[in-house]
């Protein structure tokens, strides 16, 4: 199981910045071993975030994200108290998610 | 290219298993393997059903002029317009050039950031998939000092 992720989410003017850090490796694909083979791509496909268990967002990567991805988005008429929670999926099918408060 | 091609053999395993999983009722939330795959920025947007590509001043691309380490450049996509459906993030000269997908609904501002790894020193394209099928784009180019593909 990966690490947790760190999940900042702050309320001003009716809206809810968030600013997500996943912790995964990120492996594109494109990198060779010391044996010149392959290392197989291990990405994160899918992230999805939902505000008080209703889904808001909805997004779909590449192995071209950087490792232990960032992710900032706003979430409209959202205010403090509101939970936050962010799912990620990777193309192994592992996933997790991990929830903040809004502040 | 031997490795190369193994790779794609292995990606197309692992699109069976994706599909053999069960493929949800509604689109967005399928994987869109062939934008991924797409090997030009025109391939991949068009994989997200874009009909026409048209420059546009309402959409605009945050990157730095110059990224020291190609391995993590920061960068988002934003409008202002109303009627997106998705917004995109591309790097022209990866691999594969697109980097994410973000689905725009009401309750989400259409702006995004993340960050990307970058090959070499490119444009980067942010497309804004319109609900009319249109794709307006704007692009900016970042010098990469360090590529952050493979090493």
């Amino acid at each position: 199981m990966a690490d947790p992720m760190r999940i900042r989410a702050q309320a001003a003017g009716g809206k809810a910045t968030v600013r997500v850090l996943m912790s995964h490796e990120m492996e594109s694909g494109q990198r060779r071993d010391a044996a010149g083979k392959t290392v197989p791509a291990w990405f994160i496909q899918e992230v999805t975030a939902t505000l008080n268990g209703k889904q808001v967002l909805s997004a779909e990567w590449g192995p071209a994200v950087a490792k232990n991805p960032f992710m900032q988005f706003s979430i409209k008429s959202a205010k403090a108290g509101d939970k936050v929670a962010v799912t990620w999926k990777d193309n192994k099918g592992d996933t997790r998610t991990d929830e903040a408060t809004v502040s | 290219m031997q490795t190369r091609r193994e790779t794609l053999k292995h990606s197309v395993v692992v699109a069976g298993l994706l599909a053999t999983a069960g493929y949800p009722g509604f689109a967005m939330a399928a994987f869109n393997k062939a934008g991924f795959d797409a090997k030009t920025v025109q391939d991949a947007t068009k994989a997200f059903g874009a009909g026409s590509l048209a420059e546009s001043k309402d959409v605009t691309i945050t990157a730095p002029d110059i990224a020291e380490n190609g391995a993590v450049v920061p960068m988002g996509a934003s409008t202002a317009l109303a009627g997106v459906k998705q917004l995109l993030i591309l790097v022209e000269k990866n691999p594969s050039p697109l980097v994410a997908a973000f689905n725009v609904n009401d309750a989400v501002d259409a702006n995004f950031s993340t960050r990307a790894k970058m090959g070499q020193s490119s444009d980067v394209y942010a497309v804004a998939i319109m609900a009319d099928g249109k794709a307006l784009w704007a692009k900016k180019e970042v010098k990469v000092t360090l590529g952050g593909c493979g090493g």
